[in-house]
């Protein structure tokens, strides 16, 4: 029973995880309709940068705080210099450019820095644990993460709805010509998205590199479980995204349970499951 | 120097071509009227006008300066605004934000701000909370036309205000317009309600396939030549 | 003189129309494609063992390419999820000649009826996605499937499995071809795979061309433009969408069941792989053009050559091909065929559909009632 109750819990924090890979992804497709298939190894890279810096003696929290802010002003050129330029009806030119640029990066990494596995360490927040009483412990690491997901969630939703900006950007994600109309200049409003996704998947990174081992190959897989969760959760809801990670986070934990090789089985499955059975997903916005 | 000139001015979607040479003016303070049946060009002229479609950089001239090729957040920061067909509100912002929006733009000040607009419109202060799109057909146009004027305009253009509202809706939305012009903005109507148009404006163009077939002063325009321009017969 | 009839006053006869599609490029076309197919089909005989080889490999990549093609270009419906059914293919073609017996030559079709099957009820699951997100869905099916058959300890699980020489001696006519050419097992082994690739190359052209020349060809150029004009038109675009995508999963289960036939040893991280089935297909079709029947072909080529000079450099290679794309993403989104067609306005496979009026038509048939004895 304990070992049930303990699944779920770890379910969910991996869920909070989870939901962090995708908060990212869900914004840039709500503004842009735009899915950036390099997203894991964004995630990927931010971890490595702060590998770096905290290899160089400067602790994890900090370098983050310096990387951050780097990843914003990636994500912005990126958006401004090449992603910019393929707008339109087509669906292949972003695509096949975020696809060559996940290539790109994971072979560049991997040149850089090879293929051995890595990890962030945090000191002593690497293993402790918090007592819930009933047996069961969770970690203070993805307990951390889970209330990161949420602050990240709040703040969006703040920014969306309390803000000038956050106006633009629903005008912009709404009617893009007419918002143009309100003087609304789109280009700027897509690169600020995107540096906003850069900048999440900075923290994304932190928590990927802690949690667990990683190298710089992990990205695509990230990819898969920030979609699933989007996909599952509905789209144009930060809340909804929330609740799909938790969802790939419960069967993928569920299934491990039962037989570790079924770990990342479920998740799909689970997906899968969830489009067939309800194909907007559990929480979508009602209007679309 | 007029407020608003434009040049043989030509456009196109893709190949096909929808302009065929314009040639309009308009000074500051005046209200002009373009009128003209579905598929004359009038959208398109004022699309192209606010920048929604590109021109030659010297075919579209506002307070002297040529703007045909600049892009519509550019021209609108200039003073130029829209109340674009169809109304085209923000269906996830509330009334209240959807004028707000129409501010982003901050421009030098002026007499229009949230407080004027809901002066303007009364029945929007009542349900400035309420999803923009819930309201009636004839609120969403005080919203479109509000959200036009929060940015300050020079000039407000309003393409086909009437469509789809009752008669007497369309008699209230008409009657703020020369409270409007009285603030400083000056107005180019797109209508196809000609008795309405002939009504309110200082001067009028018809607009036919994309050609300018007639202009003048309502006063001056005979029933017949209005008929014969608008059809092309 | 008498009143009569004005003979020059009769009714002009009703206007006729005719569409034609072939063009004198096409036609010669034809006809160099018979005399390549031969030399192709002789080959074995003049050739060496690696230019074989490497022969079967661009002919598999060139159905593979024109599958994805077809999909992606012509359907709009971008997959990236094409590993799915070359995987499925595979482990169907090893699962069918050790497992129940067949011989390989069977296999390999059925195989691609197969992966067509499974195709079915994946359509409607993924059918339910649009755009990037379809793409990305169609890329969680194959991982599902590749977990799948992970788990299939009689096929190898994780690491896989080699089929075994009962297998790999019991293609029909192996010993014929080790006879005619003098050559040892392994050798006519792959002589017939490559015979094998080479007439699925073929169908494959013939069959997307005579696709695209059909009715629902033309259907599918008008859902490319524009779905919900297509649909106000009474095109079924779901049901399009839906033949589009199950013909082009037994094109590729066949494919891989016939890549894994002459490989004769499978895993599922190969037989699943990304990169393999999916990344390099997409580039060979987007330098090519995407789009057209002519480039894939050229594509094909096109990427034979890359490999064959820079794959040694490993990961500098496969950064070089993320930078190929997306440098054709930026500068020439129609790849080298859209290029060459649009300077030079030529058409091999002939796919154009130019409507011809009475006028023309009289004149060709030379019987213009305006010639006058």
């Amino acid at each position: 029973m304990v070992g049930w109750v303990d699944t779920i819990v770890q379910g969910v924090l991996l869920g909070g995880l989870y939901a962090l890979y995708a908060t990212g992804l869900s914004v840039i497709f709500g503004i842009m309709r735009l899915v950036n298939l390099a997203h894991g190894d964004v995630m990927v890279l931010s971890a490595f940068l702060v590998l770096v810096l905290s290899t160089a003696g400067i602790n994890v929290i900090a370098a983050a705080a310096m990387v951050a802010p780097l990843m914003f002003v990636l994500g912005y050129v990126l958006q401004s210099l090449v992603l910019n330029r393929t707008l339109g009806r087509d669906v292949l030119p972003p695509l096949l450019i975020t696809f060559g640029l996940s290539i790109i990066l994971q072979n560049a990494l991997l040149e850089l820095f090879s293929a051995d596995s890595r990890r962030l360490h945090v000191g002593a927040l690497d293993t402790a644990s918090l007592a819930l009483g009933g047996g069961i412990a969770v970690g203070i690491m993805p307990l951390i993460c889970f209330l990161v997901a949420i602050a990240v969630i709040v703040a969006l939703n703040l920014l969306f709805f309390r803000t000038t900006l956050g106006r633009a950007f629903r005008a912009t994600s709404d009617d893009v010509e007419t918002a143009q109309l309100m003087g609304i200049d789109n280009r700027v409003i897509y690169a600020i998205a995107m540096g906003i996704a850069f900048l999440i998947c900075t923290l994304a990174g932190v928590f990927l590199g802690a949690r667990a081992n990683f190298d710089p190959s992990i990205g695509p897989a990230r990819l898969i479980y920030a979609f699933e969760a989007v996909i599952i959760g509905g789209l144009g809801s930060l809340w909804g995204t929330l609740a799909g990670g938790i969802v790939v986070g419960l069967a993928q934990t569920i299934g491990a349970h039962i037989n570790p090789e079924w770990q990342i089985l479920a998740g799909h499955l689970a997906f899968l499951g969830v489009l067939v059975v309800r194909p907007r997903g559990l929480f979508p916005r009602a209007v679309d | 120097m007029a407020l608003l000139e434009t040049h043989d001015l030509t456009a196109f979607y893709g190949h096909f071509q929808a302009l065929y040479g314009i040639s309009l003016t308009l000074q500051a303070g005046e209200t002009v009227a373009i009128i003209g049946a579905n598929g004359a060009g009038k959208t398109t002229f004022l699309k192209t006008v606010v920048g929604l479609i590109k021109a030659q950089p010297s075919a579209v001239q506002f307070a002297g300066e040529a703007i045909g090729s600049r892009r519509a957040a550019d021209i609108v920061r200039r003073g130029i605004a829209l109340v674009p067909e169809g109304r085209r509100l923000f269906p996830s912002l509330s009334v209240e934000e959807n004028l707000l929006v129409g501010g982003y733009v901050s421009r030098h000040s002026g007499p229009w701000g949230l407080e004027r607009v809901y002066q303007l419109f009364p029945a929007l202060a009542e349900r400035r909370d309420a999803p923009a799109t819930a309201l009636s057909g004839g609120q969403q146009q005080m919203v479109a036309i509000g959200r036009g004027l929060m940015s300050n305009p020079r000039l407000l253009l309003c393409d086909e205000i009437s469509l789809g509202l009752a008669p007497i809706v369309i008699r209230d939305i008409y009657a703020v317009l020369p409270g409007v012009k009285a603030q400083g903005t000056s107005l180019l109507i797109v209508e196809q309600d000609i008795i309405r148009a002939l009504s309110v404006a200082d001067r009028v163009y018809c607009f036919q396939e994309g050609r300018v077939t007639l202009s003048g002063h309502p006063q001056d325009l005979t029933k017949d030549s209005i008929h014969a321009a608008y059809f092309g017969v | 003189m008498e009143a009569g009839v004005d003979v020059s006053a009769a009714p002009s006869p009703a206007p006729r129309f005719a569409v034609r599609t072939t063009t004198r490029l096409s036609s010669v076309g034809v006809i160099a494609a018979v005399g390549l197919v031969a030399a192709l089909v002789v080959l074995p005989a003049f050739a060496d063992r690696r230019l074989i080889q490497d022969l079967f490999f661009v002919l598999t990549m060139l159905v593979l390419a024109q599958s994805w093609n077809l999909l992606a270009g012509y359907a709009g419906l971008l997959s990236v999820g094409q590993q799915a059914f070359v995987g499925l293919g595979g482990y169907a073609l090893f699962a069918l000649t050790i497992m129940a017996g067949f011989d390989p030559a069977l296999a390999v079709v059925l195989s691609g009826v197969i992966a067509g099957i499974v195709a079915v009820p994946t359509a409607f699951i993924v059918f339910r996605l649009q755009g990037a997100y379809f793409a990305i869905g169609t890329w969680v099916v194959a991982e599902t499937m590749r977990l799948v058959l992970a788990q299939v300890k009689q096929l190898g699980g994780g690491t896989g499995t080699s089929l075994p020489p009962v297998v790999t001696g019991a293609m029909v006519g192996l010993d014929a071809v080790r006879r005619l050419f003098d050559v040892r097992g392994s050798a006519a082994r792959d002589v017939i795979a490559y015979w094998m690739a080479l007439t699925l190359a073929i169908l494959t052209l013939g069959s997307i061309y005579a696709l695209l020349r059909s009715r629902r060809g033309l259907a599918l150029a008008a859902i490319r433009d524009s779905e919900l004009a297509a649909e106000s038109c009474g095109v079924n675009a779901f049901r399009t969408k839906f033949f589009v995508y199950v013909m082009t999963a037994i094109l590729s289960g066949s494919t891989g069941a016939l890549i894994y036939l002459q490989k004769a040893r499978i895993s599922p991280d190969a037989a699943f792989s990304l990169l393999d089935w999916t990344a390099d297909v997409i580039v060979i079709v987007v330098i090519g053009g995407i789009g057209t029947l002519e480039g894939p072909i050229l594509g094909v080529l096109m990427f034979y050559a890359l490999q064959t000079y820079f794959a040694a450099t490993g990961t500098w290679y496969l950064m070089l091909l993320g930078g190929v794309a997306i440098a054709l993403m930026l500068f020439a989104p129609k790849g080298l065929w859209g290029l060459l067609s649009e300077r030079f306005d030529v058409q091999v496979f002939a796919l154009r559909r130019t409507l011809l009026t009475s006028n023309v038509l009289d004149k060709d048939a030379g019987t213009s009632t305006s010639e006058k004895p």
